[in-house]
């Protein structure tokens, strides 16, 4: 459930398992905690050898599940990664390719 | 203060008092007095407010939800076809439970394109989530705009309200109007403090995805703000007399010479002030007629209703919309609250502006007081 924080200081809040009235998220960054990596039916992956390091596939990544470590090197989170594929279609160095996801 | 004055310029008259903040408008016949008069007032200082200038309905009320959920008083006005272009707007508001407040002209939906009243606009959005007030005067337009807003920010109901005003038959018409000084509005209605509202010091989401392991338990609760909503309408008409020295009937309905009523018409807005006349005509004959005026049709007043038509022979409902392929949205209301052995008798009437008359409801009241009464079209 979305709704993890729990309306206290509603009546009806309290009659309803704690959601908050008008499904207000009341605790921010929330989305953390919903791992949307389970929904991939393909799975991109970057080869850093080919990656020119243009940061592309960082701007367009809906999920924000393009990483980069200390050395500037990109990596593709998998947890929230949902598999859209937009980083391989905005590659220019053809750095992504993609594999069916096997679970 | 007493003044002449236009229904539509009444009701942002109610929205100055209210001191709304934030006004998003798009004008529409005939609700187009509403905003006109929301920016005029803007204009020369008597107002303190955003007027927004958005390019469509579907966004006025958008930028109402967008204005709510900051924490501030939103307001806006439509009708018909404008009405009909927010549909999608409409769940959304009450769905976030944001107390936005919104004036309806009530006006015909095309086609044939048509300007003029009918409740065929609000009616069809009767499962939306709003709460529906439908008056029957200026003054009462005014007092119902002051009164939507302390009703939709109670703390039990947090939902929108729809005040719903006859187009043209309501919206242009002068009469006197008695306007509340500012400070007794402020006591009555005093700034809106929502518990929950966008803010960056103390971050919120507004408007996620419920999944179908929650989605129903909004639904759930939405319902029972609604039905919760019942009491809080009836203590703001008190609340509003004590303060002001008028009320509308119970705030839900109002009984027209009910008192030993054999034979009734049900009728929402304009409609009931002809039927008044109607009836008192038909008392001084001494015939046992009266008149329920349906202020608020959502939430459905069900108690109120039953106990004014359980000594009733019969009652003529006035529908004003009708959903075709079937009957009068009231009427099929009605059916499902009165008693069993209650004559219930469906007339369509005054679409498209045409005028609900003193013959006709007349005409009402004959056919009904007959041992097999026929429901028709006053044509």
């Amino acid at each position: 459930m979305i709704f993890m924080a729990k309306e206290k200081n509603s009546e009806s809040a309290r009659k309803n398992q704690g959601l908050p009235v008008g499904a207000v998220v009341l605790e921010p960054g929330s989305a953390k905690k919903y791992h949307t990596g389970a929904w991939r039916t393909y799975r991109p992956v970057l080869d850093s050898t080919k990656c020119i390091k243009c940061g592309n596939c960082w701007k367009v990544c809906p999920d924000a599940a393009i990483k980069r470590t200390s050395e500037g090197i990109f990596y593709i989170d998998y947890t929230y990664c949902k598999g859209c594929l937009l980083c391989l279609t905005e590659c220019g160095a053809k750095a992504i390719v993609k594999e069916v996801e096997e679970k | 203060m007493k003044k002449i004055e236009e229904s539509s310029i009444a009701v942002a008259i109610g929205a100055k008092l209210a001191r709304v903040q934030v006004c998003p408008m798009y004008p529409i016949t005939p609700s187009t007095h509403i905003q006109e008069q929301i920016a005029e007032f803007i204009n020369n200082g008597e107002l303190e407010a955003e007027l927004i200038n958005v390019e469509s309905e579907h966004s006025a009320l958008s930028a109402c939800i967008g204005a709510a959920a900051a924490g501030s008083r939103a307001f806006t006005a439509t009708s018909s076809q404008g009405f009909a272009l927010m549909f999608e707007v409409l769940p959304i508001t009450s769905g976030l439970r944001l107390p936005i407040v919104m004036a309806v002209a009530n006006r015909s939906l095309s086609a044939p394109i048509n300007i003029w009243n009918d409740h065929s606009d609000a009616v069809s959005a009767r499962d939306q989530g709003w709460i529906q007030l439908y008056v029957e005067s200026g003054q009462e337009a005014l007092d119902a705009t002051i009164q939507a807003f302390k009703i939709a920010e109670d703390k039990k109901v947090q939902l929108p309200v729809m005040v719903n005003l006859d187009g043209f038959s309501l919206t242009h018409v002068f009469e006197e109007i008695d306007i509340p000084e500012e400070k007794q509005v402020d006591s009555f209605l005093p700034a809106y403090k929502p518990e929950h509202f966008l803010d960056i010091k103390n971050p919120k989401t507004f408007g996620p995805i419920a999944f179908p392991d929650s989605f129903m338990e909004f639904k759930k609760m939405q319902q029972e703000a609604m039905l919760e909503s019942l009491e809080i309408i009836k203590k703001t008409n008190s609340d509003f007399a004590k303060k002001f020295g008028r009320s509308y009937g119970n705030g839900l309905i109002e009984l027209y010479r009910m008192n030993d009523a054999k034979f009734a018409v049900i009728a929402m807005g304009t409609a009931c002030g002809t039927a008044r006349v109607v009836v008192d005509e038909l008392r001084a004959k001494g015939k046992k007629v009266g008149l329920i005026k349906l202020r608020c049709l959502r939430p459905m007043p069900v108690k109120d209703l039953q106990n004014a038509t359980k000594n009733l022979k019969a009652l003529a409902v006035i529908d004003r919309h009708v959903s075709l392929g079937f009957e009068g949205p009231l009427f099929s209301d009605l059916k499902s609250i009165a008693k069993e052995n209650l004559k219930i008798i469906d007339f369509i009437a005054g679409l498209g502006g045409r005028d609900v008359s003193m013959k006709h409801i007349h005409r009402v009241f004959e056919e009904i007081q007959k041992a097999k009464p026929k429901g028709s079209w006053l044509l």
